[in-house]
């Protein structure tokens, strides 16, 4: 395998359609990620974007609409040798007969790009990295959900991607370890350059680490943008959605 | 059902095109082979003492009463190495290794393992058909063997010691001997290595398939064995009438 070029690249979405079932689940995307990026997509719950990320890595085909990663459509046959692509999964989707190292180095093991001991020092280095020292050896079923989605994050930094898709790293995360999740997504990007999308429902580490911000609603971007300029929205939904909290719920039910 | 023919068609063609990529999963292939061996090698043993043992005991009896006592030999023989060892055997691993297969797979599946895979450019067909339709079919004829022998041994044992018989240990393995040579056992190990291949495929489609959860996988389970057993009954009989075109 031939190791494409470092850096990241530019994502173009157009069009993108997609229904199960007679229910419409994507209305037409348009936007393009800017290589280098990290570009956060918001939204409530059930509104698509796991289903986007799944169109993008190409693990889901669209009723219509086109993806081009890096200048070059997804459904060229060779695609997946030229570019260099992770995910974290929403469940992390560790493989459960694998320990957390084999995990973490399935990709240069099966790829064979390393030899046996640097793909142990990287893997050490990486579980360092998210804060799991010490665990290469257990397996996925003996660990708390946060651990898995750090393990499942570490496997992905393992690959040194041009683009990253991130399906909310930090749902399962203590408020610390979302900090240092969402340092490491900077610092992958800063060091190799990646394009990052991110899908989060975490306000905090979306206006901390985004470039630019899109929010969902209902299969369509809602708004796109800044996150000063998401901030400053007028839209109501964008608004509520934003600035959701918990302060008023017990006055209104002590009324 | 002929589309479902037509994907495994596909996946084994891919197994196919990946076998020379065996020796890179060796060390997977041979995890297979040590569940397989470690799961069914006394399992297959007993099982076919016991059938060696009541073919004696059914047709023993009957030859007998027309004198033909001695031809007891190559009755058991044959139909141990010919037909049931062979197909005995495959459904015990159907049962046994297939529905692991497609429990194992579809779990896979439906935990998103296998999108896992396919994001790191992990071709799972590579990575979880090759090692396992690899070794299974090298471990089939292997148990094939053993349970051909067992079945002998046991078939024997009743000839010997069942007074409606009276047949010797040694008179029945000389009896045997003249009629059961090298291509006899061939013959059955052949068509156990298609057999095997045919729960691999079949088990291994049957995971990939696998949608919605737990209720899901225990669906791939059942078919994975139902439609594994059907195909090797109805494709005994045509693998017989082919293999005996080689005999004659
Ligand atoms: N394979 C599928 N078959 C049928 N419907 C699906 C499938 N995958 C997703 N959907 C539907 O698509 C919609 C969007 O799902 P998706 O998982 O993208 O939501 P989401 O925005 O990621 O939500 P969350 O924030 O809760 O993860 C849901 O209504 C879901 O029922
Ligand atoms: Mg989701």
């Amino acid at each position: 395998m031939n190791s494409p070029a470092p850096g990241g690249v530019r994502v173009e979405v157009r069009g993108l359609r997609r229904s199960y079932e007679g229910q419409a689940v994507l209305q037409g995307l348009d936007f393009e990620v800017e290589a280098g990026e990290i570009f956060v997509v918001m939204g409530p719950s059930g509104s698509g974007k796991t289903v986007l990320l799944k169109h993008l890595i190409g693990l889901e085909r669209p009723d219509a609409g086109e993806i081009r990663i890096g200048g070059r459509s997804i459904d060229t046959p060779d695609f997946m040798e030229q570019c260099r692509l992770a995910m974290v999964f929403q469940s992390g989707a560790l493989l459960n007969s694998l320990t957390v190292a084999e995990n973490v180095g399935l990709y240069l093991t099966e790829h064979r790009l390393k030899p046996p001991g640097e793909i142990a020092e990287i893997v050490r280095g990486k579980l360092a990295q998210v804060g799991l020292e010490g665990q290469e050896n257990r397996y996925p079923a003996e660990l708390s959900g946060g651990m898995k989605k750090r393990v499942a994050i570490a496997r992905a930094l393992v690959i040194e991607p041009q683009l990253m898709l991130y399906d909310e790293p930090t749902s399962e995360l203590d408020p610390q370890m979302a900090v240092v999740i969402g340092e490491e997504i900077c610092n992958l990007n800063r060091r190799i350059g990646v394009t990052s999308i991110v899908v989060s429902h975490d306000r905090d580490m979306a206006f901390g680490i985004a470039d630019r911000i899109a929010v969902m609603h209902e299969g369509q971007i809602r708004t796109m943008g800044t996150p000063a300029e998401v901030r400053g929205c007028r839209d109501p939904l964008i608004a509520d959605f934003l600035s959701a909290s918990f302060k008023n719920i017990r006055k209104e039910s002590a009324l | 059902m002929f589309h479902s023919l037509g994907e495994m068609l596909v996946l084994f063609g891919r197994a196919l095109r990946a076998l020379p990529l065996s020796w890179r999963h060796r060390r997977k292939i041979f995890e297979q082979l040590f569940e397989i061996g470690n799961a069914s090698l006394l399992m297959a043993c007993v099982l076919s003492l016991f059938i060696g043992a009541v073919l004696a005991l059914q047709t023993g009896p009957i030859l007998a009463e027309r004198g033909l006592a001695s031809y007891i030999g190559r009755m058991v023989g044959i139909s141990m190495c010919k037909e049931l060892a062979p197909v005995m055997m495959s459904i015990l691993i159907a049962g046994r290794i297939g529905s692991a297969m497609a429990a194992e797979i579809g779990s896979m599946a439906v935990y998103q393992e296998i999108d896992a895979l396919r994001t790191m450019n992990i071709d799972p067909v590579h990575y979880l058909v090759l090692p396992r339709v690899a070794a299974i079919s090298l471990a089939l004829p292997v148990l094939v063997i053993f349970a051909i022998l067992t079945g002998w041994v046991g078939g024997a044992v009743v000839s010997s010691l069942n007074p409606d018989i009276g047949v010797s240990f040694k008179a029945f393995f000389n009896d045997l001997r003249s009629i059961v040579g090298f291509q006899e056992i061939v013959n059955g190990l052949a068509k156990s290595f298609v057999f095997a291949v045919i729960i691999g495929v079949v088990s291994c489609h049957q995971g990939f398939q696998t949608m919605g959860g737990p209720r899901g996988i225990g669906r791939s389970v059942t078919k994975a064995v139902v439609n594994s057993i059907v195909l090797i009954l109805i494709l005994d009989y045509y693998l017989t009438r082919f293999l005996m075109y080689f005999e004659s």
